[in-house]
């Protein structure tokens, strides 16, 4: 019997002090350290480096084509007096907000219908994460048409339909502009919402719900007690998610509307964008990019924090 | 409390027929199982007596009224699933609590409910715990906790013990009998495992592919099985099948396809030479000189008893001793059923003779 040992050779080869080489081979971390050198290159390159360049430049004022000097939190005063930038923090706020609540709306509301039995389950599901896969600019040329001034087919149809009497302007006038920018993000935006929240729902056991139905529980009270509770871990991730990527959204709103009219859809990153790359002041736009990252960084709190408070989640699990 | 009474209930999933009319009258306070083979129906079944399945056609009532088209929650019963289905974001207490909630019960009502079905079952220390922090056996007793709180008409138990290991599943399966034998409430309970049926039932009903085989108490199907399935199903080890045909003119025995003759102690009328099927339990053999020669295959000691699988001709044949007996495989022994015994069925139909 004494051939069984199978996990000790290393221990027992070196009687005293193991050497260091044998040590590190052994160790998991530092195999691990190996594993996540790669990925971790790769994020600090092309992550952190231009995130940390780019703080450095919004204290500086580099312009394209010259090398910026250190000017300390100039551009930020800068912004604070720019009516323009503070209504960019409105309008990012604004279509965060409302797309967001929208987005999860319909998102969960289709996932609940989708959860169910029906037929043609699988091709409806599919159907529904058509928005999510065609390229986001190809999708804004799309909705560009669906909101032209003379040839819009929405004007068209209530035209036709005899409910209005003259094309909207959709993108001229700075209300329909904000509204049409969030129906275009959250058209995009839905699937995503949905196909998670359907993938949170189908972990649910059923019994549970039989189980609730039992007890005496209503639909509502299902969804209430059951459903809901369950569903928050997820919830909080794919809002996480879909908040940061609608803050940061660029594309949509550079294709539709480049922050126009009158700068009524300018978000912070289109924003960032016009006056750091097309007019040239790097160390403006970096700034005003860099003035997102307190309010991402707020919105990841808040999920972290929700999730933290969910003590059925944590303790021993003896399955 | 309440009786049940099912009356020719079918179930068809699309246009397949899984239940053929099934008939299982259940008196007030009974301990009634539904025991069979996975697919026979015994699961359907308890699912259509908690309204999570639609009656295909035949009427279920508890408690004299027809509930085919009462919603479960104005059922007054209560489920206990295998999974246990507790809900994992509520502690032990809120689980047992939660249809007192939706029935707006008063705090202090669910309160005291809960403490009172939390002492029934020791799980008063555990209150605050989420289902995760409990041992599989706690889980189990908080599902059961959940039922008692609301004090049903009917319990009803879907296999609440096969999630269990060997061990935890002996105590437990004294735990709801001493429970049953407690609060005196009527239940229908579902497994698979004959023995469970066997130690825990008042009544135990056999199902399989669709039908009822047989119900009785429990000794009364051990003793008299009015077929070959019930008779092979109940009972560990199985009771031994050997084909053969009656002879009963004077002596009256059953002779297998190689000549060994078999005791039998009486003989329907008129069969002489009627193709049967032989049965015999392992503990109706004995070791004797003049009884059938076997050969050994397989001894099987488990400390109490026995078991020594042998075999006549080409069919195999088990026996269970008490006694210690030292045979080794391949060795020949003799085997003597007791004629009284003896079952016989019909060779075609399965019935009892």
């Amino acid at each position: 019997m004494s051939t069984v040992q199978t996990s000790m050779p290393v221990r027992a080869a070196a009687a005293g002090e193991p050497s260091l080489w044998s040590r590190l081979r052994t160790s998991r971390n530092w195999a691990a350290l190996w594993f996540m050198l790669p990925a971790a290159a790769f994020l600090i390159l092309f992550l952190a480096y231009p995130l940390g360049l780019g703080i450095w430049m919004s204290f500086t004022d580099e312009r394209i084509g010259r090398e910026g000097v250190f000017i300390g939190l100039e551009n930020y005063q800068w912004l604070w007096d720019d009516a323009i930038f503070w209504l960019s923090v409105f309008n990012t706020i604004l279509y965060t907000l409302v797309a967001s609540i929208i987005k999860f709306a319909i998102g969960l509301y289709l996932a609940l219908l989708l959860n169910r039995h029906m037929p043609f389950k699988a091709m409806i599901r599919s159907i529904v994460l058509i928005p999510f896969i065609v390229p986001t600019v190809l999708s804004a040329i799309a909705f560009w048409w669906i909101y032209d001034a003379q040839f819009s087919i929405i004007s068209w149809s209530l035209i036709k339909l005899g409910l209005i009497e003259h094309n909207i302007n959709f993108l001229g006038d700075s209300n329909w502009a904000r509204g049409s920018v969030i129906f275009a993000n959250v058209w995009r935006g839905v699937p995503f919402v949905a196909i998670t929240l359907l993938a949170g729902l189908q972990t649910v056991s059923p019994s549970l719900y039989e189980a609730a139905t039992l007890d005496g529980a209503t639909n509502w009270q299902r969804f209430r007690y059951i459903t809901y509770p369950l569903l928050t871990p997820i919830i909080a991730v794919v809002m996480t998610f879909s908040v940061l990527f609608t803050f940061t959204d660029f594309q949509l709103i550079w294709a539709l509307t480049r922050g126009g009219p009158v700068n009524a859809t300018h978000l912070m990153a289109t924003l960032s964008y016009q006056r750091g790359i097309i007019s040239g002041r790097l160390g403006e736009g970096a700034a005003i990019a860099t003035a997102m990252i307190p309010f991402l960084l707020a919105a990841i709190a808040i999920s972290w924090f929700g999730m933290q408070r969910r003590k059925w989640q944590q303790g021993s699990n003896n399955d | 409390m309440a009786s049940v009474q099912i009356s020719d209930v079918r179930k068809s999933f699309g246009g397949f027929e899984v239940l053929h009319g099934v008939t299982v009258p259940i008196e007030d306070g009974a301990f009634v199982v539904l025991v069979g083979p996975s697919g026979c129906g015994k699961s359907t079944l308890l699912r259509m007596l908690a309204g999570l399945e639609n009656i295909t056609s035949g009427t279920i009532s508890i408690g004299n009224r027809v509930v085919n088209n009462v919603q479960p929650k104005e059922r007054d019963i209560a489920m206990v699933f295998q999974n246990y289905a507790l809900y994992p974001h509520m502690t032990v207490a809120q689980n047992m609590g939660f249809s007192l909630k939706l029935r707006n019960a008063n705090q202090q009502d669910i309160a005291a409910r809960v403490k009172k079905a939390a002492e029934i079952l020791a799980l008063s220390p555990l209150l605050e715990r989420f289902p995760r922090q409990l041992s599989g056996g706690q889980r189990q007793r908080v599902a059961m906790g959940r039922a008692i709180v609301r004090d049903p008409q009917v319990f009803l138990f879907d296999e609440p013990l096969s999630n269990l290991d060997a061990k935890l599943r002996v105590a437990m399966r004294t735990e709801i009998k001493e429970l049953h034998q407690r609060l005196k409430t009527t239940t229908v309970y579902v497994t698979h495992d004959q023995i469970e049926a066997m130690t825990m039932a008042d009544k135990i009903v056999v199902m399989h592919d669709g039908i009822v085989e047989q119900m009785g108490s429990p000794l009364e199907l051990y003793d008299k099985p009015d077929n070959q399935f019930v008779a092979g199903f109940i009972g560990s080890p199985a009771m031994n099948f050997l084909n053969g045909h009656l002879k009963s003119n004077g002596q009256i025995y059953v002779e297998t396809e190689n000549g060994a003759r078999l005791p039998v102690a009486t003989a329907p009328t008129a069969s002489d030479g009627l193709p049967v099927v032989y049965g015999i339990r392992p503990e109706h053999l004995e070791l004797a000189s003049d009884g059938i020669e076997a050969e050994v295959v397989v001894v099987e000691p488990t400390g109490s008893e026995t078991q020594i699988v042998s075999r006549i001709g080409t069919q195999d044949i088990i026996a269970v001793f008490r006694e210690r007996h030292d045979v080794k495989p391949g060795e020949r022994i003799h085997l003597r059923p007791r004629a009284s015994a003896a079952h016989l069925f019909d060779k075609d139909t399965g019935h009892r003779l």
